[in-house]
């Protein structure tokens, strides 16, 4: 029995066993750190990423390998993805560290430890090539974020978001699990690959198979956060702390697009019809739903949960292209653009929650859309940044927002959905109103605040680049476009 | 000709414009604004060249630059002019020195931000007209309007926001829907956003008209064809006197080089089949738009009015598919450039003393502003298209090609030599002259030598332009005439 055990290689899975292990060095030694700006434990934090990216880029491969019996994959898609996890973690714990000083009732140590112990869970779902090895995942990236969610003990707001989202991702679970039995009784197998080689080779059940697509799909939009699985986004995205709100908006969303790639991608590539059809439904949805409702909102963090909504919804028309009419030839372009929006996504949305943190204090947390009147009589630069990042998110060029539309629009055409494109250029039309709404507080507005805007000023540096990074992606994206091409063409 | 000149016109303004926001606060807003002139007279000085160097003999693009920009897309950084675009970045560049000069007394409030604001966005405009790729056409295009945007709700009237709004969204609907026919023609032309490779593009007959319906959405909006014109007057009424004059002297045109640069080429047939459309809603913008600037008590209300009425001239030139009418129509947009700008100018002149733009708020205006009433008259004759002036050039080339045409069709555009002078001098008649209709007028003090030195200068290129037309339209004679022969060529295989 003994002798047909292998000893699993640990070289792929090197950047999550550091990260686990620094994690729980970290959580013991905070025990001993008193200080509210706990600089040991955010130094040990930030080394532990600036490690796990450079265990991540020496054990870098450009062939696949498997390990743990095949349920764990790394390939070039998921490196790139966690490199940009590691990154966007960074500078949202970056962006966090005065927001939760300032707040007396937030643990500060556990803050950050959570923060990693969800960064093992997205690391572990990006590299999953096995629905339980995804599920396992998941479920330690949301136990994390809901506790994330929960730090204001005494906050009502926080613990309703809490339970809401609590309860409804433990539904969500429940749907993907569900689906993913079901497909496991079509095909027999829980490894992804191997799913994959069974429908290609074999007649499955058909009315099973799809019955757990349903759910599979269903259970991924709502983790994905769109309509009509949506509902969980804004009042999480309104109710957390505005550190969490950010943490929940950036960095899972790159998981959540490495899911969406193994499962329906890898796994169920065959099946590309069906849930492509499903998918073009959720897609026009939220981009019709996101974008009306955030025309109605008079808080910013509400606004910008819708706001990713309709974001989502966009990306995934990246996704429903890429097999027509049986065809793949157009997969790569289409995955790749949708890559690049997530890419671009997250670097926006981080920076545009990180200005709303700078511009909150104690007792204050400049969240309403009111607080941004007349911000350009207060901090011209910060006023520009937070235009640089409406204008990206609302698709106007020189920003990288524009590309990001042009990289998934030109997809669509490419795979002859014009209406498809007409739609959601007609609904992204619609969510430039509320993206100018914000300039227009910003610039057309006296301020009802007069204190200048105040940081460290590392904080401002940062954000600055980040800003400025909007920008100038836009006028040079071809790098990062051939990177998510590259790495896409290397990993399917 | 080895330095990249388009790069330099349309890069120079917009690095000026970061310099002038580098001045920061409004304690140094003098260096703000020598910087802004400085910047603007050498954007002005580089695109002098662009004419000394033309060569009038050929249709093909000169002063070419190309790069690639994002290959993944094959998207290039390609520019160039030929005889229809080169007089446009000129003449963007020359407003733009204007503009700067006219803001200089007036603006007093963020004048770094102001002054920055124009130059990128003369920079961007620029790039709208070299453009020679279809995705660095649409990116200046799309960009451009963040400016101006900003430039009417910063520094605009009492309704700023909704005009500045409504502004944005208008344009911005036209351009996604021309985003998409863009995306079209690449997958359509095997992977190629290069404009003139479109040009040769074979394309069926539905999917023609489909493009150009498309790009008649985009440029409709930007001229502005009835009936999506309604944004322009609330956005020029609440709009400063700068942003007016450029709205008016190079945004309108936009529209109607696009319809040159894309529509014709691309969709030839398309055009041919659609042409009736577009004549009978040039004609009704002719007609319908000059009684309703008869009745507007704005000034500025009846100048935009007017601009509608003279774009609509300008389409009609368009599609009518003759030498004489296109030419016409450029010729047109040349002198509607100066025309309206000073018009413009000259009611900010006024708006600056009063703080209204009522016409019954004025009267009796010569009695106190004989100087500027002077040069107002030669303006307002050129509104109203009087010959010696530019405006009438444009005006009866158009008409001749008309008479050509179908006599109906001239006869609903000779209207506004009657229309256009009755509007305009009706209302010059009510502001200047008669009695001095209060003591805000009788106060009134004549133009100062800076407002003198604007509208002089906008005087003699209305009134040399009139005289001796022949230096405007001689670049433009290849380019027409190879436009006519290839929209004559049927793309229909």
């Amino acid at each position: 029995m003994f002798n047909d055990f292998v000893a699993p290689s640990l070289y792929p899975a090197a950047p999550e066993i550091f990260l686990l292990t620094m994690a729980c060095v970290i959580l013991l030694l905070d025990l001993g750190v008193k200080s509210p700006r706990r600089t040991l434990t955010f130094v040990l934090t930030q080394l532990t990423l600036l490690g796990c990216a450079a265990i991540t880029l020496a054990t870098s491969n450009v062939e696949v390998v498997y390990t743990f019996s095949n349920m764990f994959v790394d390939d070039m898609l998921a490196d790139f993805l966690k490199l940009l996890v590691y990154l966007t973690v960074s500078v949202v714990l970056f962006y966090s560290r005065e927001y939760i000083q300032a707040r007396q009732d937030v643990p500060k140590g556990e803050y950050f430890v959570l923060a990693l112990l969800a960064t093992l869970g997205m690391m572990v779902m990006i590299s999953a090539n096995h629905f339980l090895t995804l599920y396992l995942g998941l479920e330690m990236m949301s136990l994390c974020l809901y506790a994330m969610v929960a730090l204001r003990r005494s906050s009502a707001v926080c613990t309703e978001a809490a339970m809401k989202y609590f309860i409804l991702g433990a539904l969500a679970s429940g749907l993907l699990l569900y689906g993913m039995s079901m497909i496991y009784g079509a095909t027999g197998s829980l490894e992804i690959t191997a799913v994959a080689e069974r429908l290609y080779t074999h007649t499955v059940d058909d009315k099973v198979l799809v019955f757990g697509i349903v759910f599979l799909v269903a259970g991924l939009a709502f983790k994905l956060g769109v309509v009509p699985f949506h509902m969980w986004v804004p009042d999480v995205y309104h109710g957390a702390p505005t550190s969490v709100t950010l943490f929940i908006g950036a960095a899972p969303k790159l998981a959540a697009f490495a899911i969406v790639m193994r499962l329906l991608v890898n796994g169920l590539i065959t099946q590309a019809e069906d849930w492509q059809s499903m998918l073009i439904i959720l897609s026009v949805l939220s981009m019709a739903i996101g974008n009306l409702v955030a025309i109605a909102q008079t808080n910013i963090k509400r606004m910008l949960a819708y706001s990713a909504i309709s974001h989502m919804g966009f990306m995934l028309l990246g996704i429903v292209t890429g097999v027509v009419g049986g065809d793949a030839r157009f997969a790569l372009n289409a995955y790749s653009s949708a890559l690049f929006y997530v890419v671009t996504y997250v670097l926006t949305t981080t920076a545009a929650f990180g200005l709303i943190m700078l511009f909150s204090k104690a007792g204050f947390e400049s969240d309403e859309l009111e607080d941004f009147k007349g911000l350009n009589k207060r901090s011209p630069w910060f006023a520009a940044m937070m235009m640089f990042v409406m204008l990206s998110m609302a698709g106007i060029p020189f920003f990288v927002g524009f590309f990001a539309k042009f990289s998934v629009l030109q997809a669509v055409v490419a795979a002859g959905y014009y209406w498809l494109a007409v739609v959601a250029v007609v609904l992204s039309l619609i969510g430039a109103f509320y993206y100018l709404r914000v300039v227009k507080f910003m610039y057309f507005d006296e301020p009802k605040h007069v204190e200048p805007i105040e940081g460290p000023t590392s904080l401002k540096v940062v954000l600055s680049v980040n800003g400025v990074a909007v920008g100038l992606l836009g006028l040079f994206p071809q790098m990062l476009m051939s990177l998510c091409a590259y790495t896409l063409l290397r990993s399917l | 000709m080895s330095y990249p000149l388009l790069s330099l016109a349309i890069w120079i303004p917009i690095f000026a414009g970061l310099l002038v926001l580098a001045t920061g606060s409004d304690r140094n807003a003098p260096m703000a604004r020598v910087i802004a002139l400085a910047g603007a007279v050498f954007g002005l000085l580089v695109t002098i060249p662009l004419y000394t160097g033309f060569d009038t003999s050929t249709s093909a693009m000169q002063f070419v630059e190309l790069a690639p920009w994002i290959p993944r897309f094959n998207i290039n950084y390609h520019l160039g002019v030929d005889g229809i675009s080169m007089l446009f970045v000129i003449l963007n560049s020359f407003i733009t020195v204007l503009v700067v000069l006219a803001g200089w007394q007036v603006v007093e409030q963020k004048v770094a931000q102001y002054n920055a604001a124009f130059l990128i966005m003369s920079g961007l405009l620029n790039g709208i007209f070299c453009a020679l790729d279809g995705v660095l056409f649409y990116v200046f295009f799309e960009a451009s309007l963040i400016p101006l945007y900003l430039i009417i709700g910063v520094w605009g009237g009492p309704n700023r926001v909704y005009a500045a709004i409504k502004f944005f969204l208008y344009t911005l609907l036209g351009s996604l829907l021309f985003l998409v026919s863009l995306l079209y023609l690449f997958i359509q032309s095997g992977g190629s956003f290069a404009i003139l490779d479109w040009h040769q593009l074979p394309l069926e007959l539905n999917s023609q008209i489909w493009i150009f319906l498309a790009f008649l959405i985009a440029f409709g909006v930007k001229v502005p064809m009835f009936p999506v014109h309604t944004w322009l007057p609330d956005a020029h009424v609440e709009a400063p006197t700068g942003g007016s004059v450029v709205l008016a002297a190079i945004g309108l045109k936009l529209g109607a080089y696009g319809f040159l640069r894309f529509s014709l080429p691309i969709a030839p047939d398309a055009a041919q089949e659609l042409s009736g459309l577009m004549i009978a809603l040039s004609l009704i913008a002719v007609v319908y738009i000059g009684f309703v600037a008869l009745i507007q008590a704005d000034m500025k209300k009846l100048v935009a009015y007017s601009s509608i009425s003279h774009m609509g001239f300008v389409t009609l030139g368009f599609f009518m598919f003759s030498a004489m009418g296109i030419e016409g129509a450029l010729v047109q947009m040349i002198s509607h450039g100066f025309v309206s700008g000073a018009m413009f100018l000259c009611i900010g002149v006024l708006y600056d003393r009063m703080h209204t733009r009522q016409i019954a708020d004025y009267g009796g205006v010569v009695n106190t502003m004989p100087k500027f009433a002077a040069l107002f008259m030669l303006f307002a004759m050129a509104n109203a298209g009087l010959p010696a002036t530019s405006g009438f050039v444009g005006e009866f080339m158009v008409i001749l090609a008309a008479v050509d045409f179908n006599f109906w069709v001239a006869f609903a555009a000779a209207s506004t030599m009657i229309l256009g002078a009755a509007y305009t001098l009706w209302m010059y008649k009510r502001v200047i002259f008669g009695e001095i209709a209060n003591d805000h007028v009788r106060e009134l003090t004549d133009i100062n030598t800076r407002e003198f030195f604007i509208l002089f200068v906008l005087a003699l290129c209305v009134l040399g332009m009139g005289l001796y037309p022949q230096p405007f339209t001689e670049v433009m004679h290849a380019s027409v005439n190879d436009l006519l022969r290839h929209v004559a060529i049927t793309k229909i295989q």
